[in-house]
């Protein structure tokens, strides 16, 4: 059995000994989990007065958003960049690549092993904001669940792919962290996790659709909420995503490996 | 360069060069460093070509920056030739095929794969799985390397736990793995302790005879050179200045040797200097540098014409004799 090229055997080992080194590092990861709180934030900002209305939200319709958008960023969150350029500039990449398996792969398994060790965080937080938000309880359908999975597991991927992007910038660079801030503004103010994007205006929205943001926390928050979505575009959209960024990643470390001089190493 | 196919290993003319940015010190130089960046090409290999052979150990000779781990580097496919052509088993090491990677391995001293919380062993079976060995096959392998290194409860600690020199086994180990037929150590003795040194250089000895591997190998410790390479390759400045056996380069670095006599009765400087140069001379004992094809012929007089106790015959240390060639920048 094969999964995207790889054998069983390499990703269940892959995952495994991923699952194994965070657990070594489960405060640590308890601490990022509770620093994710930033919807949270948002909402008892956004509670605190009208505004929530102008978003064609009630206060319960309001939490529910927030706690998704909290949920799914959980699941998505991406530090390969930070990850790559530290391998990169202490050589440890190096053997990495020599041997038979992409070392974006090796990112990829760290980063959902990472998300594995969340999920318990990430459910007592959820626990902790209905008891103090009893009124906005709810359970998602199952379809409504799978949709919301599956598009987190997309915004999942097209994050990664963007910050691989940038990461691949190490090969000329050195310093492509820096640049991953050209990223992160945009994806602060664009992906839903400040407001809902139905409170932008028309203009900006258009624009922001044009982006990839949108769909990295907005579409799935909205599924996994319950809040009418446009669901066969938004995931079109994230394919459309995917199926771009794929072979720019491709094309682009193939490129810098070329330039890769081993430093440190 | 005709490529024969007994050679494993063929390097033709490659060079590498780095584009670096010089920066002058200071505010101005600062400025200027920001707004209009002067970069330049700095050759770290020239113009290098040579072949090695299946089964080979061969050592890469050199003063820091020579030019030995960039080639070396080139030689593994991690970074890519400015120009110039490295063949190793019919692949383009650059290329990095699969066929390719399951067949070499690189061992950097001091720069780890293993993973630093988890114990070697996680590490190991990662490994085992990327290079598609089945579990069986990585029990036994990892049990039969285990033992050539003589490492046990190790394997089942945090690396983080572990010594240096236990480390650099349990590294080796992990790089040794999928049976590579071509090894590429860079440094593997660098900051061990003597008898770790010695280990690691006996544990690959015995490698190279068990399994017949080429070895190229990166040192500064003569002792794995001499241990080790019966051939050498040494670089400077970049380019190649000898590649050949030990032993020769030993005799054209250094023509004499030094013959040390214990007389019997102390005798006057005068009556040595028609047997070769007098390095010492110390009541009853003489220290002569005779040149080598004069050897025979002043021994046997010595022997002769004087009352002599010991005798001792014996080459400078190698390492003082690379020493000063890196210094000189050429063979003699």
């Amino acid at each position: 059995m094969r999964i995207f090229g790889l054998s069983f055997k390499v990703v269940k080992t892959l995952l495994t000994t991923q699952y194994a080194y965070m657990l070594e590092y489960r405060i640590e990861i308890a601490l990022w989990a509770l620093s994710g709180v930033l919807p949270f934030i948002m909402f008892s900002l956004w509670s605190q007065n009208d505004v929530g209305n102008s978003f064609g939200l009630n206060d319960i319709g309001l939490a529910r958003y927030f706690l998704s958008a909290f949920l799914v960023r959980q699941f998505s969150v991406v530090w390969v960049v930070f990850s790559f350029e530290e391998d990169s500039l202490s050589g440890r990449l190096s053997p990495y690549l020599l041997q038979p398996l992409h070392p974006l792969l090796r990112y990829v398994a760290a980063h959902l092993a990472e998300q594995a060790t969340r999920l318990p965080f990430a459910i007592a937080i959820a626990i902790t904001f209905f008891i103090l938000n009893p009124s906005s309880f709810w359970l998602p359908s199952l379809p409504q669940f799978f949709l919301a999975y599956l598009s987190t597991h997309f915004a999942f991927t097209i994050a990664f792919l963007l910050q691989s992007l940038v990461a691949a910038l190490c090969f000329w660079t050195e310093k492509s962290s820096a640049l991953e801030r050209l990223i992160f503004v945009p994806y602060l103010f664009l992906s839903g996790l400040l407001v809902p994007l139905s409170a932008f205006p028309s203009n900006v929205l258009k624009v922001a659709m044009l982006t990839p943001f949108p769909f990295l926390i907005n579409f799935p928050a909205k599924i996994l909420s319950g809040m009418p979505v446009d669901i066969f575009n938004g995931f079109l959209a994230q394919i459309l995503w995917i199926s771009i960024l794929v072979p720019s990643v491709n094309i682009l470390w193939k490129l810098g490996v070329k330039r890769y001089t081993a430093m440190g190493a | 360069m005709h490529n024969n196919p007994s050679d494993l290993i063929v390097v033709d003319q490659l060079s590498k060069y780095y584009r670096v940015a010089n920066k002058q010190p200071g505010f101005k130089g600062t400025l200027k460093h920001f707004f209009d960046r002067k970069t330049y090409d700095v050759p770290a290999v020239t113009d290098i070509s040579f072949k090695i052979s299946p089964g080979e150990v061969v050592g890469f000779l050199g003063a820091n920056g020579a030019g030995k781990t960039t080639l070396l580097k080139m030689m593994c496919g991690l970074i890519h030739p400015s120009t110039g052509l490295v063949d190793v088993g019919g692949f383009s090491p650059q290329r990095r095929q699969t066929a390719f990677l399951k067949e070499i391995t690189l061992v950097m001293g001091q720069k780890q794969q293993l993973i630093w919380d988890l114990p070697p062993m996680d590490s190991l079976y990662v490994n085992a799985a990327v290079y598609g060995l089945s579990d069986h096959e990585a029990k036994v392998r990892i049990n039969e390397l285990a033992e050539m290194l003589e490492l046990g409860d190790e394997l089942t600690r945090p690396v983080r736990k572990l010594s240096l020199g236990q480390r650099m086994k349990s590294e080796i180990l992990a790089s040794l793995l999928h049976k590579p037929s071509v090894l590429f150590l860079d440094e593997p003795t660098l900051g061990l302790d003597v008898n770790a040194q010695a280990r690691v250089r006996s544990f690959l000895s015995e490698y190279n005879k068990r399994t017949g591997a080429t070895i190229l190998l990166t040192s500064h410790y003569m002792a794995d050179i001499t241990a080790l390479c019966p051939r050498v390759i040494c670089i400077h400045k970049g380019k190649l200045f000898y590649d050949g056996d030990l032993d020769s380069l030993a005799n054209s670095l250094s023509p004499s040797r030094e013959v040390k006599v214990e007389l019997k009765n102390p005798c006057p400087s005068e009556q040595f200097k028609k047997y070769g140069d007098i390095q010492d001379l110390n009541d009853r004992f003489v220290c002569l540098l005779v040149s080598r094809d004069k050897l025979t012929d002043v021994v046997s007089n010595l022997l002769t014409d004087f009352d002599i106790i010991d005798l001792e015959i014996s080459d400078p240390p190698i390492d003082q004799l690379i020493g000063e060639l890196f210094i000189r920048g050429e063979v003699n």
